[in-house]
């Protein structure tokens, strides 16, 4: 059995919490245990680092450290927690006078950064470590005909790892193809969801989320499929102030990855965290795991 | 090998180099510290003077020899690779064996590289003290002459290839031409026009091909592939491999019944870049030279199913062959001029510009077929659905070139390729043009002037790098169309351009092979492959292998006049050693000492020269003195001691170091005093 260090995130313990239902669910049927870690905290999000850079560096090395000492990966369901990590664990050890700052503050805690661990988004559980052959050999229920639009969103592939290709990665259509689903093949998958920028400039947040949907529903997507609960809100909570904004009337269902791989490995909606859309689900898919 | 027992006479001299090295050496301090300091080794008359490489300084030297009889010479100055030679010449003019001169370097490795004058100049002295210990121990040795084979061998057929074999065939000597593909012309024979004149490629290029076909003597083998090469300058032996045809030259007439008959098509991927079809029995093109086909047996029905056999069926002159062999052709050359060409880059690995992905993003090759009227489209340009006739074009620059991801260099002719492209869009659809140029370059003759006129006819001319091509259209009317999305610098702006087709320049990269054919040869490829040449400012074409010659872009990216002038270069450089009748081989060569000798042949394997030989009657190793380049490796396998580097004996050496050792040793000891 796969075994990683799990970093949920701020929001998976209420806004996402059907991301951290479904992840928890969907792995434990592929045969992979997440040990979430021990009193984590924050890991800065989107606007710490430009605030105070160093104390956002501490703030990510903590849990880093707590994870270093199952001396297991540490995987980040989030894609900007996943950012955070990914960058400090680099940042420190290229930057030797950081690293000893950031353990003189950890040294409070009775901890110690070493720079020895190895972080993942979990999306990168499910296309390398589980792989699409494995996962197309468990499933159940394939979802036959249903189009799911891949989103990356920004931050998946920006810390590029060794060959990777940031420009047009695949990983995530591979994902769907293995549970049946048809991938949608749309110019802007890699594109920036808004982020928070929505609290400072709304109308150029929503007109970022105006070209997604427009992108994919324009692609004959019948779900957005997302592995960020940042990416997820901008774009399905925020649908219906689009709609009144531009006129135009998107009714385009956004889910987590691991929500559409849970329905293909047959499991319930409840399981799933199913039922609190503000979007509704698509017919089609409604359909799948109701017993 | 034991010092003369007569006393030797040495003479130093100490060169200024105009201010290179007397700016930082105190060079006549030098030289009056050498007269009286190293008199006990046996310096007889030391020296210093501006240039002792002019024709006053080399005078000099000779007339010392001469009036003071010395038997030894030590000339302090730059590096032997640069004058070496004019020196040991000096010393063999005036009656002393060229290898009893010692050269050492005060200026490249000393003057250059240090700013302490003082220190430079106790540098020079040790450096001479080593050169003066060493050059006493020095043996008189005699250059071997080798006659030179007056038969050249040119592998690659394209623009370079075909000049050098001109240039070599028309003053009398004997040429093989190599070509791997089934006919000679390279690229030029695939491009439409040639910039700046307009000029069709196919036209100035097929007279040459023709001449080349036909020439007495040229030996033209195409389809075919230098396997080995054995030798040496004057003396090389290379093996070919003539591939199997499966058409039988002396019957075929070039008739084109076969490919007319060929019920089997097959995707041009070599030729027509992808564009067109060609069947299974083909030449590339209809000028092609020679004009026999050949049969591609991956594709061929007959080979695949064992049936069909139309070509044969319908051949007047019976001159289809199947499973014929290829042949092995053993030819003996003195000369080698490689013209390989390039590849071109391949643009599916940046994939933000979508080739390969978006149906109307075309690569630079692809365009120049559709363009030429003989290509796929007969001239006409089109998008991807074989019809439809852009109104806006974008062209992208600097496609893997001058990009640390992909290649750093510049690609040389892509500016002026991406400039012919916007005429000949302009001039046959009348569309809106855009050019995306980092910088423009168009540095030769007529070519700013070309730009000039491309900026007179309306082209748009963006500068900055194309961040994406994507299909992410959004405003009414962009429907179909690619988005162009790029910074213009000169502005600061974002700009968004909606466009029909992008045509992507793409840059030239050393062959997919260069690394294994540099092997073949015995020559060396530089960090992007690309060959190296001897020195890349006064001996461009040569090589630092005797024998062996660079021509076109197989050197570096090179546009068709610099080719041109590169094949002729290098035949130039052929001929000329071929008008020598024989070539003087370096005497520092090693010697094997056959009583010593255990046979274990270490050095054999040790050797990259392929120059030690195994002499199975006697049980020792042999070393060719013409194969041997004198790098020394076998010196240092050699366990029981038995190989020498004459000119590099340990003798020899230990003598320098001794030599520079004292010197410094003496420097000490007035310190502490």
């Amino acid at each position: 059995m796969k075994e990683f260090a799990y970093f949920p995130g701020c929001s998976l313990e209420k806004m996402a919490s059907s991301y951290h239902l479904s992840a928890m669910e969907t792995t434990k049927k592929l045969g992979v245990k997440l040990n979430e870690l021990d009193d984590w905290n924050c890991c800065g999000a989107t606007t710490y680092f430009y605030i105070d850079e160093l104390l956002a560096y501490t703030l990510c090395a903590r849990n880093l450290a707590i994870a270093e000492k199952t001396g297991l990966d540490v995987v980040a369901p989030c894609s900007a927690c996943y950012k955070n990590m990914f960058f400090t664990v680099a940042h420190l050890k290229k930057d030797e006078d950081l690293a000893e700052h950031v353990n003189f503050a950890l040294e409070e805690d009775n901890l110690h950064f070493s720079g020895n661990v190895n972080v993942k988004h979990l999306i990168e559980v499910f296309a390398q470590d589980i792989g699409p052959d494995e996962l197309k050999s468990k499933i159940t229920k394939p979802l036959e005909g249903i189009r799911i639009a891949p989103y990356y969103g920004c931050q998946i592939v920006r810390p590029q790892k060794e060959k990777e290709d940031v420009e047009q990665p695949q990983f995530f259509e591979e994902i769907i193809s293995a549970i049946g689903a048809t991938p949608v093949n749309y110019p802007l998958k890699m594109r920036c969801c808004g982020g928070s920028l929505i609290i400072s400039s709304r109308t150029a947040a929503l007109t970022m989320v105006r070209n997604l949907l427009q992108s994919a529903v324009d692609n004959q997507a019948t779900v957005i499929a997302t592995a960020c609960p940042m990416c997820q809100v901008n774009l399905e909570v925020y649908q219906q102030q689009v709609n009144l904004e531009f006129g135009t009337n998107f009714s385009v269902p956004v889910m987590y990855f691991t929500q559409l791989v849970g329905l293909a490995l047959g499991l319930s909606h409840k399981k799933l965290g199913i039922g609190k859309e503000f979007v509704a689900m698509a017919p089609s898919l409604l359909a799948i795991g109701q017993e | 090998m034991d010092k003369k027992d007569e006393k030797e006479k040495i003479g130093v001299y100490v060169c200024h180099c105009g201010t290179n090295i007397a700016g930082v050496v105190d060079v006549s301090e030098v030289s009056t510290w050498t007269a009286e300091n190293l008199k006990d080794q046996g310096v007889v008359i030391s020296r210093d003077y501006k240039f002792m490489c002019s024709s006053l300084g080399q005078e000099l030297i000779e007339k010392d020899i001469k009036e003071l009889g010395l038997t030894r010479v030590v000339v302090a100055a730059c590096s032997p690779h640069l004058h070496e030679k004019t020196f040991r010449n000096a010393c063999s003019r005036a009656g002393v064996n060229p290898y009893l001169f010692e050269m050492t370097n005060i200026r490249e490795q000393d003057a250059w590289v240090t700013t302490d004058k003082a220190e430079a100049t106790k540098k020079a002295k040790s450096l001479i003290g080593a050169a003066v210990g060493r050059v006493a121990y020095q043996q008189p040795l005699e250059s071997l002459l080798v006659p030179i084979d007056s038969n050249v061998l040119v592998v690659g057929g394209g623009i370079a290839g075909i000049q050098a074999s001109l240039e070599i065939a028309n003053s009398g000597q004997h040429v093989y031409l190599v070509e791997r593909e089934p006919s000679i012309g390279g690229h030029m024979a695939q491009f439409d026009k040639t910039f700046p004149t307009l000029d069709c490629s196919a036209c100035i290029l097929t007279p040459k091909m023709f001449d080349a076909g036909n020439h007495k003597n040229i030996t033209m083998l195409t389809w075919s592939e230098v396997e080995k090469v054995e030798g040496y300058i004057g003396n090389f032996t290379v093996t070919i491999r003539k591939r199997a045809r499966d058409v039988e030259e002396s019957l075929c007439t070039g008739c084109g019944i076969c490919w007319e008959k060929c019920p089997k098509k097959v995707v041009d991927n070599v030729f027509e870049a992808g564009m067109g079809n060609r069947k299974a029995v083909y030449t590339p093109f209809p000028q092609a030279v020679p004009n026999y086909p050949v049969i591609d047996r991956e594709n061929c029905t007959y080979y695949l199913k064992g049936t069909c056999k139309a070509c044969e069926k319908f051949c007047p002159t019976g001159a289809i062959k199947f499973n014929q062999e290829d042949e092995i052709l053993t030819v003996k050359v003195g000369n080698i001029i490689l013209a390989t060409g390039f590849d071109l880059f391949d643009s599916r690995k940046i994939t933000q510009y979508g080739y390969g992905r978006l149906a109307n993003v075309f690569t630079s090759l692809e365009f120049e077929r559709m363009s030429n009227s003989a290509g796929p489209t007969a001239g006409r340009i089109v998008q991807r659905d074989g019809k439809t006739v852009p109104k806006v074009v974008g062209i992208v620059h600097c496609v893997g070139s001058r990009d640390k991801n992909y290649h750093e260099y510049c690609s040389a002719v892509c500016c002026m390729q991406s400039l012919k492209f916007a005429h000949l869009v302009k001039e046959k659809t009348g569309a809106e043009v855009y050019e995306f140029y980092i910088d423009m370059r168009t540095p030769a003759k007529t070519y700013e002037e070309f730009y000039h006129r491309l900026l007179e006819e309306g082209t748009h001319f963006v500068r900055g790098k194309v961040a994406e091509i994507s299909d992410a259209t959004r405003l009414p009317g962009e429907e179909g169309k690619l988005i162009i999305q790029v910074e213009d610098t000169l502005t600061g702006n974002q700009l968004r351009v909606p466009v029909d087709m992008a045509i992507l320049s793409a840059g030239l990269e050393s062959r997919h092979d260069a690394k294994e054919v540099a092997q073949k040869f015995g020559i060396s490829c530089s960090a992007d492959d690309w060959f190296i040449e001897r020195h890349p400012k006064l001996d461009p074409v040569a090589t630092m292998t005797d024998g062996v010659f660079v021509a076109g872009a197989c050197q570096g990216p090179k546009d068709i006049p610099n080719s041109v002038a590169q094949g002729a270069a290098a035949a130039a450089r052929v001929l000329s050693i071929i008008g020598q009748g024989e070539i003087e081989i370096e005497a520092a060569t090693a010697i094997v000492d056959e009583v010593t000798c255990v046979g274990c042949k270490q050095c054999v394997a040790s050797c990259p020269y392929q120059a030690i030989q195994y002499l199975e009657d006697k049980g020792k190793a042999y070393v060719q003195e013409a194969l041997c380049k004198g790098c020394g490796t076998c010196v240092g396998t050699c366990l029981p001691k038995s190989i020498t580097l004459k000119h590099f004996t340990d003798e020899q050496i230990v003598a320098e170091m001794i030599g520079a050792m004292r010197v410094m040793k003496s420097f000490e000891l007035m310190e502490v005093a």
